[in-house]
């Protein structure tokens, strides 16, 4: 018998913002030391009342935007009860009745991906577990940083499917500026069963709880599948409804015990959040500040003249199309900016194993104006741009002290080549007879007289002309 | 057991509860649970009564968590005077030696003591005092008041501590109350049948004498039927059940507060923590409350008394279309002797019956000359006017 899979995701992203979902301590990026970012709120002392998060509530309604979801505009926190010590206050604070992003659609191809909900969570701490003294140890830093948990339907039918939509999804919050997405930031719990090809009914589900990695992911679903299948054909274990964990060591997921899951979680409305009214003007407002998708912007680009696959490059990096809008805004020309992003730059960032365009706008915009307008050369052009890829660098000054932005002389430029031409009597005379590889030489001897000041172009066409005299 | 857990200054004239934090000064709810606990900041309260000049005299005694009649179930020992339980903050300012006291009412136990010592307390309309720095059981009802000898003294600290607070989501906008005084004669006032057949003989014959106090100042009384005060009470008990079950969770011997002193795993380090350091009516409350949270009992239980709070609302609102104010006992009898505290659940319910519109509401309740005054939101002003007036007509 064929068998097909059937997934759901739930994905859990943190979000960008700059504090916690209910006290002032820093979001997402400032912790450094365990525990160095807590406060009497996100430690569950008693005494604490929370105050929400206004920023983490416009995230939130952002990737309900993305993920063309119905905004509930009136959504609600709720406690969920569960004892755990990277919990501090035993509860943590979710949205269990009124999710503020719902009926959703993700298009990974030709596949249409249902979304079932979005809500607003708080993350827990983290425990750690010192083998030296066996005392476990917890770090309070991740409690309460705003979490969105997406919710799919079970409208997955491959583990490549998953691995698309995943992929996709990054992308759009990271261009959203709605999650860094960064390692660790995006984690999924997957639900997964089999049924025969053509059934209606769901099979037994498993759910994979709390993968970060793409590859675990993958490799977690296919265990899966041949599980389940084995179990249906062969009759290897009778399958039941269970919690699992992917074990990366053995390579096999292992059910959780019973324990750690079937817990009643006792939801009920907190009642010192008062209901979150999202009106009208709010939720345009929201709205009006989403970023133009990858797909507007590739065609906005494409309109100024950049070249079409060029264009969608630039914009399916967050990072590139906002260099390249920032340089361009600043006065240079679209395809000249294109070109020093995806060449230059991409070839800096392959060169220091850089995930992300990280410089300076501005300094940039400076290096291609001195191009442009010939008060440097191309070639200087690009070291100044790779010192600024090692180092903040002020761009004039590195000119001026590596003594790059010396207007090109040219009558210094013919003179050079005239005499680099009539020293060399030897190359000169095998290029006549048909060694072209000798201009070679000589334009290098040339290039080092010049010290990379001269324009390549200029100088090629001047050797020739002298050596065709 | 003295009246104060903590003694903070001997010149300080405002006693707070100590469910209330001050900065530095350990505060236990009366628990053993919070023996070692010292806060990191003080109440909102605490912070303004400073600034304008008040001094915080100390931490009074208080039954464990705020739950039971007025005092008894304190880890520290019931305050008893004569055999008679007696509330450690209405016992000082009956003395003399502080002028008001700030007391968290969730389940009525201020508004009894009052009554009981024969002193003023009012419990303010929900969300016009801030709660931030209150250790918290039943957030959805509890309210800080001011206990003091008459009704100008608790206006004068009302005004001092009322206003709103950023750092309390459910802090209402105005910045300050004025709680104008209003005239007395020509109010009509609606005495409760329901509450004033189910109080002692005596507490009834309190109550007469205080309606012909209000009717010598001009009032009219009239008996009034309001069917839903045994539905306010049960669904307050599930409400304040559930939140406090909730709020003790976060106990649990790993962050601070009593931690057992041998345990193989975490799990034993919760039960052994829990079970040495809650009292009885503690656990009582909590089995009880994560009882009504349980997976198919939120919908009959919580969920409905959510909206048993609404049709509350809604029928007191429907009287004070026609009332002034609500008249009703304030408990069912005029003294309480100290009992076995294993009986405490069945005997904290029994008398939460008077108090639980209020709390279950957010409307404002003024105690005074051992009856109770009940206003609409906002009308702290009539219950001070009111209790002040009377209190003049002996003075």
């Amino acid at each position: 018998m064929k068998y097909e899979l059937v997934i759901g995701l739930e994905t859990h992203v943190e979000l960008s913002t700059d504090s916690k979902l209910f006290c002032s301590c820093g979001g997402h990026s400032s912790p450094k030391e365990p525990n160095d970012c807590v406060c009497p709120a996100c430690s569950g002392m008693p005494g604490m009342l929370p105050v929400t998060n206004k920023h983490a509530i416009e995230l939130a309604v952002k990737a309900g935007f993305m993920l063309n979801c119905k905004i509930n505009q009136y959504t609600t926190f709720d406690k969920k009860s569960y004892y755990y010590p990277d919990l501090p206050a035993s509860y943590q604070t979710t949205q269990w009745f009124n999710p503020i992003c719902v009926d959703g659609s993700v298009e990974i191809g030709d596949r249409t991906i249902g979304i079932k909900q979005i809500h607003l969570e708080e993350d827990a701490g983290k425990l750690v577990h010192d083998d030296a003294t066996n005392t476990s140890l917890v770090d309070y830093n991740r409690t309460s940083v705003p979490l969105i948990e997406i919710v799919s339907r079970p409208d997955f039918r491959s583990s490549e499917e998953v691995i698309t939509y995943l992929k996709k999804l990054k992308s759009s919050l990271q261009f959203a500026g709605i999650s860094e997405c960064e390692e660790g930031a995006m984690r999924c719990d997957v639900n997964i069963s089999v049924r025969p090809e053509g059934s209606e009914e769901f099979g037994v589900r498993a759910e994979i709880k709390n993968m970060s990695s793409l590859s675990e992911i993958k490799d977690a679903i296919e265990f899966e599948k041949v599980r389940h299948v084995d179990a249906l054909e062969r009759h290897t274990e009778i399958l039941q409804q269970e919690t699992r964990r992917w074990d990366d060591v053995k390579r096999r997921t292992f059910p959780m015990r019973n324990k750690e899951t079937a817990a009643d979680y006792r939801y009920f409305p907190d009642p010192n959040l008062m209901p979150i009214i999202i009106d009208d003007e709010w939720l345009e407002a929201i709205r009006a500040s989403m970023p133009a998708t990858a797909e507007e912007q590739s065609i906005r680009y494409t309109e100024m003249g950049i070249a079409e696959k060029e264009a969608m490059v630039l914009a399916s990096d967050r990072k590139l199309s906002d260099t390249f809008d920032a340089v361009v805004a600043l006065g240079r020309a679209p395809k000249s900016v294109a070109s020093w992003i995806l060449t230059e730059c991409m070839g800096n960032m392959k060169r220091l194993e850089l995930d992300e365009l990280k410089i300076d706008a501005a300094k940039l915009a400076r290096i291609i104006e001195l191009v442009d307008t010939n008060e440097i050369t191309r070639p200087a052009g690009k070291k100044v741009l790779s010192a600024l890829f090692e180092s903040d660098i002020d761009v004039d000054a590195y000119c001026e002290e590596n003594g790059l932005n010396v207007k090109v002389d040219e009558g210094f430029v013919l003179e050079t080549v005239q005499r680099v031409v009539g020293e060399n009597p030897d190359a000169v005379a095998n290029y006549k007879s048909g060694k072209t590889k000798a201009m070679q030489a000589l334009f290098g001897l040339i290039m080092r007289e010049l010290k990379g000041t001269g324009d390549p172009v200029v100088i090629r066409d001047l050797l020739q002309k002298e050596l065709d005299k | 057991m003295g009246y104060y857990i903590n003694e903070i200054k001997s010149t300080g004239k405002i006693a707070v509860d100590d469910t209330i934090l001050v900065k530095g000064t350990p505060a236990t709810a009366g628990s053993k649970m919070l023996e070692n606990f010292t806060p990191l900041f003080s109440a909102e309260v605490v912070e303004k009564l400073e600034k304008a000049g008040y001094g915080i005299s100390g931490k009074t005694n208080v039954g464990e968590f705020g739950l039971d009649l007025m005092g008894e179930t304190s880890y520290f020992g019931a305050n008893e005077a004569d055999g008679k339980l007696v509330s450690a903050a209405a016992s000082l300012v009956k003395d003399g030696a502080v002028t008001a006291a700030l007391n968290v009412d969730l389940n009525g136990a201020p508004r009894r003591a009052a009554a009981v010592a024969g002193v003023d307390f009012l419990k303010p309309t929900y969300g016009t005092v801030s709660r931030y720095g209150v250790i918290a059981a039943a957030c959805s009802g509890e309210q800080i008041g001011v206990t003091a000898a008459d009704a100008d003294a608790v206006k004068e600290i009302l005004t001092v501590i009322a206003g709103h607070d950023d750092k309390d989501g459910t802090s209402l906008p105005a910045e300050k109350y004025d709680y104008e005084a209003v005239e007395v004669s020509g109010m009509k006032i609606a005495l409760v049948k329901e509450l004033y057949d189910l109080a002692s003989d005596e507490v009834k014959a309190n109550l007469d004498k205080y309606i012909a106090s209000l009717k010598a100042l001009g009032a009219t009384v009239e008996t009034v039927s309001l069917d839903c005060v045994k539905e306010a009470q049960t669904a307050w008990q599930i409400l304040m059940s559930a939140e406090t079950t909730n709020n003790l969770s976060r106990f649990d011997g790993v962050k601070y507060g009593h931690r057992t002193a041998d345990y193989k795993n975490i799990d034993e380090l919760y039960v052994k923590s829990r079970t040495e350091a809650f009292g009885f009516l503690t656990k009582a409350t909590i089995i009880y409350g994560s009882d009504v949270l349980a997976k198919g009992k939120y919908e009959s239980c919580y969920d409905k008394s959510l909206r048993i709070r609404r049709v509350v609302t809604e029928k007191i609102k429907a009287v004070f279309a026609q009332y002034d104010v609500i008249l009703a006992p304030a408990c069912k009898d005029v003294e309480y002797k100290a009992y076995d505290l294993m009986d405490s659940f069945e005997k904290v319910f029994e008398e939460s019956v008077f108090t639980a519109i209020p709390s279950i509401t957010g409307v404002p309740a003024m105690v005074t000359k051992g009856v109770q005054l009940i206003a609409d939101s906002y009308k702290d002003n009539v219950l001070l006017s009111i209790a002040k007036s009377v209190e003049g007509l002996e003075a």
